[in-house]
C-alpha cells in the first residue's frame, strides 16, 4: 500500500515547550490510522499542522505526493483532507442541511447539486432527519456526526477526526464507529483519527501510533500496541489489560 | 430567478405584489411631502441592503458607510459640476473610487486579521479622514459644499438627474427593489453560502475550503458599491454635498439603522426597517419643528431610543417577529 499521507520530521514548538518533537509516520492510502496518547502528548498540535492551521517549524508534511505543509487550512481542505474539530464548531445559525451545503459547495459551484450531495451525506449520517434543525439546537451526539458530516461532504480523500467520540455514550459511539467503517469500505476513505476512547479506537483502526511528548513510543497494529510496557506505562495503566 | 419566486410562500407573493402594486400607483395620489418620505425610504432601504450584505450576510461590522454614498456622491457631482458629465456616467466613477477605498480597507482589514470591533474602527477612520480631506480641499468647495445648480432649462432631463419628485420615487422604487433582488439571488449562491460560513464561524468556514478572504472582499466591494450609487441618487436629489454631513458618523449610523431594527441577514429587514424608521423620524422633525423644539440632536436621540426599545423586544429585528406574525414562513 502507498502512503497518502507522509509526515517526515515535523517540530513544533509554542515558546519553549517542544509540543511535537521530529515526528515521521505514514499513513497508508485506504486505512484507518489512530494516534492516541495521554493529554499535551501533541495530538491535537499534529492535527493542526496537518490541516494548516499553522506551519511546522521543521520537516514536511506531503499528501498524495505532494508537499502541504505551510499551506493555509481553506487550501489544504480543497486538497482533499477534510477535518472535525475537538470542540464542534456548527455554524449554529443555519440549518443541518444548509452547513453540510457549505462544505459540498467546495468542488460543486451549484447550490442545486450541492443540495443532492448534502442531503445524500446527511443520510449516511443518520442526520436526514434533522437536516432543517437550526445546528445550535443539536445535541452533542448529532453535532458530532454533524462535524463529520461537513468535512465528508467536502469530498475528502482523508478525513482528520479529532475525538469524534469524547463525551458520547457506549451506543452513540459505536454508532459513529460503525458509520466509518462503512464508510472507509464502501468509499476507500482513508480516516486518520486522534481518539481517547479505547472501544472505538480497537474496532476501527487498523494501525496506531502512540505518542507522548511529542515523540512516538509505539506504533503497529492495535494488539500489539495495547501489549506495549511504554505504552500501558504512559497511557493507558494497568486496567486497561484485564 | 424562477426559484426564488418559488422560495415566497403563497400568501408572500400576494402581499409583495399587492406591496409593489400600491407602491407603483402611489404618486397618483400622494402629495409632495409623502413623496420626499418615501424617497427618504427607499434610499435607506437601498443603503441598508448595501450594508447587510456586508454585515447581515458576511459579518464584517462597518461603521463607516458613509464613506461609499459620500464618495460616490461627489464623484459623480464634480464630474457634473466641473465637465458636465451626467451622473449615468458619473455612477460608474463614483462605484470605482467608492470600490478602490472598498478594497483598500477589506485589504487592510482581511490581510491582518483585524476582526470585529477594529475592523469597524478601522471603517470609521476611513470615512473620518475622507471627511478632514474633503474639507481641506478647495475643488470640493470645502467646508462650505458643493451645490448643483438647478438649471431651469435642464429640468426634465431625466438622463442627468434633473428632474421632479416623480423621477427619484420611480428610481428610488427601482433601487430599494433592484438591490433587494440582488441580495436574495446572492444570498441563494454559493458566494451566499460562503459568506454566512464565514459570519458563523471564520475557522470553520476555512476547514471546509471556504476561501474566507476572498469572500469579504467580494462582500465589501458589492456593498461599497451599492452604497455609493445611492450616494449618486442622495446627491443629485439634495443638489448638495458638505462633508461634515455626507462622511461623519451620524451618516453611517443612520445607514445601519434600517437593517438593525429590520432584521439582520434576511432580504426584507432593511426594507420593512426603513419603513418604520424613516417616516417616525420625519414626522419628528415636523412635529418638533412645529412646537419650537427642534434642536440640534434631537433626531439622534430619538433614533437611539427606537434602536434601544427594538433591540429589546425583538433582538433578531422586526421582520422575522412579523414574518411569523403573518405567516409567511415557508413550511420545511
Amino acid at each position: 500500500m502507498t502512503a497518502l499521507l507522509k509526515v517526515d520530521g515535523i517540530s513544533k514548538r509554542f515558546r519553549g515547550l517542544v509540543a511535537v518533537d521530529r515526528l515521521s509516520f505514514e499513513v497508508p492510502q485506504g486505512s484507518i490510522f489512530a494516534v492516541i496518547g495521554p493529554n499535551g502528548a501533541g495530538k491535537t498540535t499534529l492535527f493542526n499542522m496537518i490541516a494548516g492551521v499553522f506551519a511546522p517549524d521543521g520537516g514536511t508534511i506531503s499528501f498524495a505526493g505532494e508537499r502541504i505543509d505551510g499551506l493555509t487550512p481553506d487550501k489544504v481542505c480543497q486538497r482533499g483532507i477534510g477535518r472535525t474539530y475537538q470542540i464542534v464548531r456548527p455554524f449554529p445559525a443555519l440549518s443541518v442541511e444548509d452547513n453540510v451545503i457549505v462544505g459540498a459547495l467546495l468542488h460543486r459551484p451549484r447550490v442545486a447539486d450541492a443540495r443532492i450531495h448534502a442531503l445524500d451525506v446527511l443520510r449516511r449520517l443518520d442526520l436526514f432527519g434533522k437536516r432543517a434543525q437550526r445546528a445550535s439546537s443539536l445535541t452533542l451526539p448529532d453535532r458530532k456526526r454533524l462535524e463529520v458530516a461537513r468535512a465528508l461532504a467536502t469530498d475528502p480523500k482523508l478525513l482528520l477526526l479529532d475525538e469524534v467520540m469524547a463525551g458520547l455514550r457506549p451506543t452513540e459511539t459505536d454508532r459513529i464507529v460503525s458509520i466509518l467503517r462503512d464508510l472507509n469500505r464502501d468509499t476507500g476513505l482513508t480516516i486518520l483519527l486522534i481518539e481517547h476512547v479505547m472501544r472505538a479506537v480497537m474496532a476501527l483502526a487498523g494501525q496506531i501510533l502512540v505518542l507522548n511528548h511529542g515523540k512516538p513510543i509505539a506504533q503497529g497494529v492495535p494488539r500489539e500496541v495495547v501489549q506495549d510496557r511504554a505504552v500501558i506505562d504512559s497511557y493507558l495503566g494497568a486496567e486497561a489489560l484485564s | 430567478m424562477s426559484d426564488m419566486w418559488a422560495a415566497i410562500p403563497p400568501r408572500g407573493r400576494i402581499v409583495l405584489a399587492m406591496l409593489l402594486a400600491l407602491l407603483l400607483v402611489a404618486p397618483a395620489v400622494l402629495d409632495r411631502y409623502l413623496m420626499s418620505v418615501l424617497i427618504l425610504i427607499f434610499y435607506f432601504a437601498f443603503v441598508g441592503q448595501a450594508w447587510n450584505i456586508m454585515m447581515g450576510y458576511a459579518g464584517q461590522l462597518s461603521l463607516g458607510h458613509a464613506l461609499y454614498a459620500g464618495l460616490g456622491g461627489y464623484v459623480a457631482a464634480l464630474l457634473w459640476f466641473y465637465f458636465g458629465i451626467g451622473p449615468w456616467i458619473g455612477v460608474f466613477a463614483g462605484v470605482a473610487v467608492a470600490a478602490a477605498f472598498g478594497a483598500v480597507i477589506g485589504w487592510l482589514g482581511f490581510r491582518f486579521g483585524i476582526q470585529g470591533v477594529y475592523f469597524a474602527l478601522l471603517t470609521i477612520a476611513f470615512a473620518e479622514f475622507t471627511r478632514i480631506a474633503f474639507d481641506n480641499m478647495a475643488f470640493t468647495g470645502g467646508p462650505s459644499g458643493l451645490f448643483l445648480l438647478y438649471d431651469e432649462h435642464r429640468a426634465g432631463e431625466w438622463w442627468n438627474l434633473r428632474g421632479g419628485p416623480m423621477l427619484f420615487y420611480y428610481l428610488g422604487l427601482i433601487l430599494a427593489a433592484g438591490g433587494a433582488l440582488l441580495t436574495a439571488w446572492l444570498s441563494r449562491s454559493r458566494l451566499g453560502y460562503q459568506w454566512l460560513a464565514v459570519r458563523e464561524d471564520q475557522e470553520a468556514a476555512l476547514s471546509l475550503g471556504v476561501g474566507a478572504f476572498r469572500a469579504k472582499m467580494i462582500a465589501v466591494l458589492i456593498s461599497a458599491s451599492m452604497t455609493a450609487i445611492g450616494g449618486v441618487f442622495l446627491a443629485f436629489y439634495n443638489n448638495s454635498l458638505f462633508p461634515s454631513q455626507a462622511f461623519e458618523i451620524g451618516r453611517s449610523i443612520e445607514i445601519i439603522l434600517a437593517p438593525v431594527i429590520g432584521g439582520l441577514g434576511t432580504i426584507f429587514g432593511p426594507i420593512i426597517g426603513a419603513f418604520i424608521l424613516t417616516p417616525l423620524g420625519e414626522t419628528l422633525i415636523a412635529l418638533t419643528a412645529k412646537f419650537g423644539l427642534d434642536l440640534p440632536g434631537t433626531k439622534a436621540v430619538f433614533y437611539g431610543l427606537t434602536l434601544m426599545i427594538i433591540i429589546t423586544l425583538r433582538p433578531d429585528g422586526v421582520w422575522p417577529w412579523l414574518k411569523r406574525l403573518l405567516g409567511l414562513e415557508l413550511k420545511p
